[in-house]
């Protein structure tokens, strides 16, 4: 069932060949651990030499292991397609019983219906144009400062740093209310800097660039200081082309967190010309209590979470990074 | 930086102002502030006025604030064990050598990176009682499915379901680092002593792992704390009260009563509860990992 052309599949992990070279080399040995495919594939002798139980690990434990994580699978994706079929359904096919999984007629109706019946198209690119500048202005002030904290020396440096720090532990619910009260001040409700500057200020920023810079050596520095190029020079020449992996992890990242962030804009905006997408769906949805329209709704759904999708298909190893890196969700 | 003189300031104020500026306004500024308004009592119409731990004593004495509270621990109790179950045995399982591995963790990361909002939205509309998706397949197997978000004690177990599904992935991811850490060598070595699969999982896996289980779980007890989203959508807070958490009554309490400093105090309560919470853990993990 397994094809010995897959042998030890690629790991992260270099240190395969080193325990190999240590161990003596018994083909028994070696069958149970990684090379099992080749082993198996290749030497009848090894076979032989099996205990009873080998066979069974591979042959039938695997089995039973990937059907419960392909069932799994499945209950996974079924919201998906839950979402995907509504929305592809006339409303009178929305009450009829029992549901389907696969429309019976499919209609992109829902989709015009709820650009129509709500800014959809606006709120899509609000939406955009919110997750990008606050991506960028992110990224801009968490490289600045986090350069700042990894390679200045100044007096009060560790006690500043710690207080950003702190700030990482306090959860939204404490800040929100004068935050509110701030951004009301401002004038900023009902607009796009109350949406994208506060959130710009991101602690873990600051945070993840100083790490990146750290580990860095001085040296790279060294060369252009003696040029004598400036500070901002030496960190625009030669500190941000070789940031790229860490400007990706922290941009999806923030990209991800604005595009599907809710409680803030929720907080700040009730014109429908300054919703996100988030917000949107959460009104669209409020909109007649009792009798929403759901293909509509999942209409929405699907056009806010499509982008999303996409991004994390297309930039997997960063998304996680940035996800397992940072702890928090969307 | 070799920068002397106003030109140091200059360079100080470029790279480090603009971050100081908005954090001090917009993090370190209304933390500060929450602090102050915790001990006061302001309407935002009338100025605050001093009222020392009044609002904490009326937090005491509300029903409303003990039930969100007993409501946040049963969306904990329930959610934290079958999170971490299920991103555990999904983590070992994709460790493991398997066909279309990578595609199987993309597909279980997928919630993950959907916003809240999406998930409750689908997850309301699957668990509609008449024409949703679950009861329906439910009655196929002939079974009565609840009327889950309308049902006072089904309600909870509804969200936290969706939580599950949503942050399975999430938890995958976190353990996944951790295992592909353990060295291979230790596994080839428990098989030349001929260990089985279970005794493996349980001598070399566990231990192993237990930072990362360590960390996984401390970031998903912070999180739970902090459940709004899928609430506020999914529920409100109803049926009947049944599903109030912390967070949601600090922002009704805030926003849509005006009692700020009430709220703010709400808000301390919870950071206190996730502050112990952390402290416990890091205890423990010194203890055992």
């Amino acid at each position: 069932m397994r094809r010995p052309g897959t042998g030890p599949t690629p790991r992260p992990l270099p240190g395969s060949g080193t325990p190999r070279a240590g161990a003596p080399a018994t083909p028994a040995a070696d069958a149970v651990g990684t090379g099992a495919a080749e082993g198996a594939g290749a030497s009848n002798t090894g076979r032989s030499r099996r205990r009873p139980r080998r066979p069974w690990r591979f042959a039938v434990k695997p089995t039973i292991v990937t059907l419960l994580i392909t069932v799994g699978a499945v209950g996974m994706l079924i919201p998906f397609a839950w979402m995907l079929a509504t929305s592809l359904k006339p409303s009178s096919a929305l009450l009829s019983i029992p549901p389907s999984l696969i429309p019976a007629e499919p209609t992109v109706e829902p989709y015009r219906d709820v650009m129509t019946r709500f800014p959809m198209a606006r709120v899509f690119l609000n939406s955009a144009f919110v997750a990008i500048a606050t991506t960028l202005g992110q990224l801009v002030l968490a490289s600045m400062s986090g350069y700042a904290f990894a390679r200045f020396r100044f007096r009060g440096r560790n006690v500043l740093f710690f207080v950003y720090l702190a700030t990482l532990m306090v959860p939204f619910a404490v800040t929100v209310t004068p935050l509110f009260i701030i951004v009301k001040y401002l004038g900023w409700t009902n607009s796009y800097a109350g949406l994208i500057v506060p959130p710009m200020f991101s602690a873990f920023g600051t945070f993840l660039m100083r790490q990146f810079f750290m580990n860095l050596p001085d040296e790279l520095e060294e060369a252009a200081t003696l040029d004598g190029a400036s500070t901002l020079t030496t960190f625009l020449r030669v500190m941000l082309p070789i940031s790229g992996p860490a400007f990706a992890t922290l941009g999806i990242f923030a990209f991800m967190a604005s595009w599907n962030s809710f409680l803030w804009p929720l907080l700040i905006v009730s014109n429908p010309d300054f919703m996100t997408l988030p917000l949107a769906l959460a009104t669209l949805q409020g909109l007649y209590p009792g009798q929403t329209e759901w293909n509509l709704v999942m209409a929405g759904t699907v056009i806010s979470v499509v982008p999303m999708i996409a991004v994390f298909l297309f930039a997997q190893r960063w998304v996680i990074e940035g996800v397992s890196a940072s702890g928090l969700k969307g | 930086m070799y920068e002397r003189g106003p030109k140091r300031v200059l360079t100080f104020a470029l790279f480090l102002g603009p971050s100081i500026v908005g954090v001090a306004l917009f993090l370190v500024g209304p933390i500060v502030a929450s602090l102050g308004l915790s001990f006061a009592s302001w309407d935002l119409l009338t100025p605050p006025t001093f009222v020392g731990f009044g609002n904490f004593r009326r937090l005491a004495a509300n029903a409303e604030f003990w039930s969100a509270l007993r409501h946040t621990l049963t969306f904990l109790a329930g959610y934290i064990p079958l999170v971490m179950v299920a991103g555990l045995l999904v983590a070992v399982a994709l460790n493991g050598r398997m066909p279309a591995r990578n595609l199987f963790r993309a597909l279980y990361f997928l919630p993950v990176v959907t916003s809240w909002v999406a998930a409750a939205l689908v997850w309301k509309w699957l668990l509609n009682p008449s024409f949703g998706l679950v009861n329906n397949l439910l009655a196929q197997i002939g079974v009565a499915g609840p009327a889950w978000l309308f049902d006072p004690s089904w309600a909870m177990a509804s969200v936290i379901l969706a939580s599950v599904w949503k942050d399975t992935g999430f938890v995958m991811v976190l353990l996944l680092a951790g295992l592909q850490g353990i060295p291979r060598v230790y596994y080839e070595a428990a098989s030349i002593d001929g260990a089985t699969e279970p005794q493996k999982l349980r001598h070399i896996t566990l231990p192993m792992l237990a930072p990362a289980l360590f960390f996984a779980l401390s970031i998903s007890l912070i999180n739970s704390f902090q459940v709004f989203d899928q609430v506020y959508v999914m529920t409100g807070g109803g049926p009947a009260g049944a599903t109030t958490v912390l967070v949601e009554r600090i922002v009704k309490n805030a926003f849509s009563f005006s009692r700020m400093g009430y709220a703010s105090a709400m808000s301390w309560v919870l950071f206190v509860l996730i502050f112990l919470t952390t402290l416990v853990f890091a205890r423990l993990q010194r203890r055992f990992a």
